[in-house]
């Protein structure tokens, strides 16, 4: 079994069954998107434990035991998370292809400057407490790709929902 | 094809030209536009305010359903294998191993597809769609390195994908010419465009060059770009007896209806091509051949079929922006007053398409020289076509003269903006039909000042910051108003107040649905829960390419025409007992949940109340819109100042682009908030066009090297800058509220805008895109 969004789902039997295909063909959970099937492009970003996975590399009988959530799993259209209604607030997408990927690994990524781990960027790498600098956010979502150039939009609604969560 | 339908464009661009005259020189009133839009002098309603995303809740949560994610009962998978030649014949087709694999349905290839017609290439007729308009497995002849030879059809994706992989051919290949010098060698032949010769001159610009008193003479290439939209191409295909509906992700849902029924010899309403949510298109969602395959599959084996093209095969069957070679020379007066501008070159397209990249039509309207020589000369490759990407034209073309001006402002010493100020045309350089609307000298002018251009140094390298060199570089962004024949827009106005508005165009980014509902709520006077607003859907009415930045325009006078024909409509119903009986529909406007008196506001009555008076539930209008001769009218364009701060490391070559503004002129802005996207959109495709896109072609076999998201480069969140947008704001009075299309400037001027700042920050003119590191170490 796979815990998806707090519910069990049995394993495929077809072991080549990637976590985002079981997702999208097998459940119906078509939120979290393809946009490469080749981990190249982060539209199909899903959290595992709470940390960013790309789910079309990932075979879903890998994952058993283990807790993901996507982006039905966040928010819905009636109920969202603070993340996803500063997206909307500050544009953060166009087409809205590659958004859930976008969101679902915006709160991973916040989840790992909580943790303290380090990027690229990371001026101090001996630090146990970072701060989100627009460049930090930059860098840690580069592999989310978004062709509509929504970028600007995305690292606002990232700064926003920190905010809103900070207070 | 080439042949016979260069023969109808011609001619259809000859016809063009008769008519085009008779209309410059009718009265204004006469034109679709020669009345402004009344929407343009009402300014406290919701056109103009950054309203948020009406289906940003669906977005957000993954909820709005795109292409490839809509259930459909008993549905089987596709998986394509492409050839791996460029030219010949496939000598075998084995694909016995392929059909005895788990879950294998069946194998269709050119030996057991339906026979079908070539699909009706774009632009060959009002309607048609394809990509080209090669034959769909019909044959087994090969025409382009990656074309389609087999569709599988399985169970699961992943039974597809495998047995796709026992499919083998062997190929009996043909003398291909894939080679774009050798192309050249062999002789090109002038382009042509909608018609029209790529081919324009004014006077003796090579006389005039030569007498110049200074001149530059610059050579620039652009490589082949692709559109990558993150959504990968889907569709499903789904006959009911000789029904077929498509689930498609599409930029052009009634084109595409009418181009498929044409290849099965079916009426067009049977098949019927809905696209709700578009996950980006920028001219590559069009008609290719994976819909064609799959309506064509889903018939031989009697299921529903859904094809999902991988990455890789979006790059072999979906084609993108050709290369392009140009030559821009420059001759001025010491003052700077141009007087040659000759732009030409050569690019490389199919015998099978109609697109040859229009990289001179920046130059047609941008500068007022007495002289000119524009010039697109065609060779025809054996490659996949080549198609529209976003501004085709002119996001490569600008580059060319963009970079050219700023080379000999430096020449000259002279400012570049001051430059293009100088040469600012009072009428168009070449039809002299008067502008409808050109703010250019302003844009500059506001964004030079939000800049701070005034402390650009003009002396190349004279800004370090520690191992980075830094510069500033501006160029003109320019891209026309278009509309499109074909729109039209059914009205539904119901008992409670409420307003539909059904119209077959399409969301892919861009806000359609958003922007729309502001413009039908201030039109009919209702608040924006009283509006909503359908689109997506071949059934609908109206013929509306989500393309050339028309889209606006289109809905706009196709909802006009409708609003019209609901008022009369209204009128007639409300009866004497009306306060607005005896008026006529121009004397009358939405306002307040009803029609009102323009000259007396008292004389109101609601929709409702004229609803209920005449008992009935709704009432339902359509109606097309005029066609769009304000274009032969007026010459109509949008314009943008673009201003550029690049860093360059001075040890490793690398280049980033640490400012950006943009300071537009297109009219009224209906959204602030979706069109600052969009402009935003534009520039960062055009960072990618400036440093890092290109389709590598194999030139010794025709195949596309890089086929992937890891090794074709788009900017990711690190490229890109904060980047800052502007605009006049000053209404065009001759556009549908005021609004020229926003989708497509913002790419154009962009790169030359960085290559100017790299100019700038380095003493280096790097004339070969993309401006990768190794050209400035």
């Amino acid at each position: 079994m796979i815990t998806i969004n707090g519910t069990g789902v049995p394993l495929p039997d077809d072991l080549r069954v990637t976590l985002l295909d079981l997702l999208r063909d097998g459940l119906n959970l078509s939120g979290t998107k393809k946009g490469c099937n080749q981990g190249a492009c982060g539209a199909c970003t899903v959290l595992v434990d709470g940390e960013r996975v790309i789910s079309c590399l990932a075979l879903a009988v890998q994952y058993e035991g283990r807790s993901i959530v996507t982006i039905e799993g966040l928010g819905t259209a009636g109920s969202l998370h603070p993340l996803q209604q500063a997206f909307i607030d500050h544009d953060g997408f166009q087409c809205g292809y590659c958004t859930p990927g976008q969101i679902c690994s915006a709160v991973g990524m916040m989840d790992e400057i909580r943790r303290g781990v380090p990027s690229h960027v990371t001026e101090d790498l001996a630090s146990t407490t970072l701060t989100l600098s627009r460049d930090e956010a930059r860098e840690r979502m580069s592999g989310n790709l978004c062709r509509c150039g929504a970028h600007n939009g995305i690292i606002d609604a990232i700064f926003d929902a920190r905010q809103e969560a900070a207070e | 094809m080439s042949i016979v339908n260069d023969a109808k464009q011609l001619a259809q661009g000859l016809v063009e030209n008769v008519v085009s005259t008779a209309v410059a020189l009718a009265p204004d009133s006469w034109i679709p536009g020669g009345v402004p839009d009344p929407l343009i002098a009402h300014r406290h309603g919701h056109v103009g305010k950054p309203i948020s995303r009406v289906d940003g809740a669906l977005k957000v949560s993954g909820a709005a359903p795109f292409a490839a994610e809509i259930p459909v009962d008993g549905v089987v998978f596709a998986s394509l294998v492409y050839s791996t030649i460029a030219r010949g014949r496939i000598a075998s087709l084995d694909t016995r191993q392929a059909e005895a694999a788990p879950g294998v349905i069946a194998v269709m290839t050119y030996q057991n597809a339906p026979r079908m017609k070539s699909p009706p290439a774009f632009l060959s007729a009002p309607k048609a769609a394809g990509g080209d308009d090669a034959p769909v497995m019909q044959d087994d002849k090969v025409r382009w390195n990656g074309e389609p030879i087999a569709v599988v059809l399985a169970h699961s994706q992943e039974q597809a994908d495998h047995a796709k992989s026992l499919v083998h051919a062997s190929y009996e290949s043909e003398a291909a010419l894939t080679d774009f010098a050798e192309a050249r060698a062999r002789g090109s032949k002038t382009g042509l465009f909608m018609g029209h010769a790529l081919h324009d001159e004014i006077g003796d610009a090579d006389a005039a060059f030569g007498e110049s008193a200074v001149t530059i003479d610059s050579h620039f290439t652009t490589p082949r770009h692709n559109h990558n939209a993150i959504e990968l191409h889907s569709v499903t295909a789904n006959w009911t007896g000789d029904k077929l509906r498509l689930h498609d992700a599409s930029q052009l849902v009634a084109h595409t209806s009418w181009s498929i029924a044409q290849m099965f010899g079916m009426p067009e309403e049977n098949v019927v091509v809905t696209s709700p949510f578009v996950g980006g298109g920028f001219g590559g969602k069009c008609l290719w051949q994976h819909q064609i395959l799959a309506a064509a599959a889903a018939r031989l084996v009697n299921r529903p079929v859904r094809l999902t093209l991988s990455r890789e095969g979006v790059y072999r069957m979906v084609g993108g922006r050709t290369l392009t070679e140009q030559r821009v020379a420059l001759g001025a007066n010491a003052e700077g007053a141009l007087k040659a501008l000759i732009h030409t070159g050569t690019v490389a397209k199919t015998a099978r398409n109609a697109l040859p990249e229009p990289f001179i039509l920046p130059a047609r309207s941008a500068y007022a020289s007495e002289t000119m020589k524009l010039d697109v000369q065609t060779v025809e490759l054996d490659m996949l076509s080549n198609t529209f990407m976003r501004a085709p034209g002119e996001s490569v073309g600008t580059f060319g003269l963009e970079c050219a001006m700023d080379e000999l402002a430096a020449k000259l010493g002279m400012d570049p903006i001051e430059l293009r100020l100088r040469n600012e045309p009072e009428k168009d350089p070449l039809s002299g039909l008067p502008f409808s609307s050109r703010n250019l000298a302003e844009a500059w002018r506001s964004g030079a000042e939000r800049f701070g251009w005034s402390r650009r140094k003009p002396t190349p390298r004279a800004t370090r910051d520690g191992e980075w060199l830094v510069g500033v570089g501006c160029a003109t962004a320019t891209y026309p108003y278009y509309r499109m024949p074909g729109g039209a827009a059914r009205i539904t106005l119901s008992a409670d107040g409420h307003a539909t508005v059904e119209i077959a165009a399409h969301e892919m980014g861009m806000g359609t649905a958003t922007a729309h509902t502001q413009v039908v709520a201030d039109r009919l006077g209702l608040p924006l829960d009283a509006v909503t607003f359908l689109y997506g859907d071949s059934t609908m009415p109206g013929v509306v390419l989500a393309g050339g930045s028309q889209q606006t325009a289109s809905i706009g006078a196709s909802v006009t025409a409708a609003h019209r024909a609901l008022v009369a409509r209204l009128i007639e119903i409300a009866g004497n007992d009306s306060p607005l009986a005896g008026l006529s529909p121009d004397q009358v406007g939405g306002r307040d949940a009803g029609l009102s008196h323009l000259e007396e506001p008292g004389r109101h009555e609601t929709y409702a109340s004229i609803l209920s008076r005449s008992r009935r539930e709704s009432i339902t209008v359509e109606a097309n819109a005029p066609d769009p001769l304000e274009t032969m009218h007026w010459s109509m364009h949008s314009h943008g100042a673009m201003f550029c701060e690049v860093r360059v490391n001075t040890i490793t070559g690398e280049p980033r682009v640490s400012r950006f503004l943009g300071s537009f002129d297109c009219g009224r802005i209906l959204n602030p908030k979706t069109a600052t996207s969009q402009f935003r959109g534009g520039i960062i495709m055009g960072l990618g066009l400036a440093l890092m896109e290109e389709t590598q072609f194999d030139e010794r076999n025709g195949r596309i090297m890089n086929p992937s998201l890891a090794e074709y480069h788009v900017p990711v969140h690190m490229d890109v800058p904060d980047i800052e947008v502007m605009w006049t704001d000053i209404p065009d009075p001759h556009a549908p509220m005021g609004a020229r299309g926003i989708g497509e400037i913002g790419i154009t001027g962009t790169g030359a805008a960085i290559a100017n700042a790299i100019y700038n920050a380095t003493g280096k003119r790097v004339r070969d895109l993309p401006i990768t590191l190794d050209k400035l170490m």
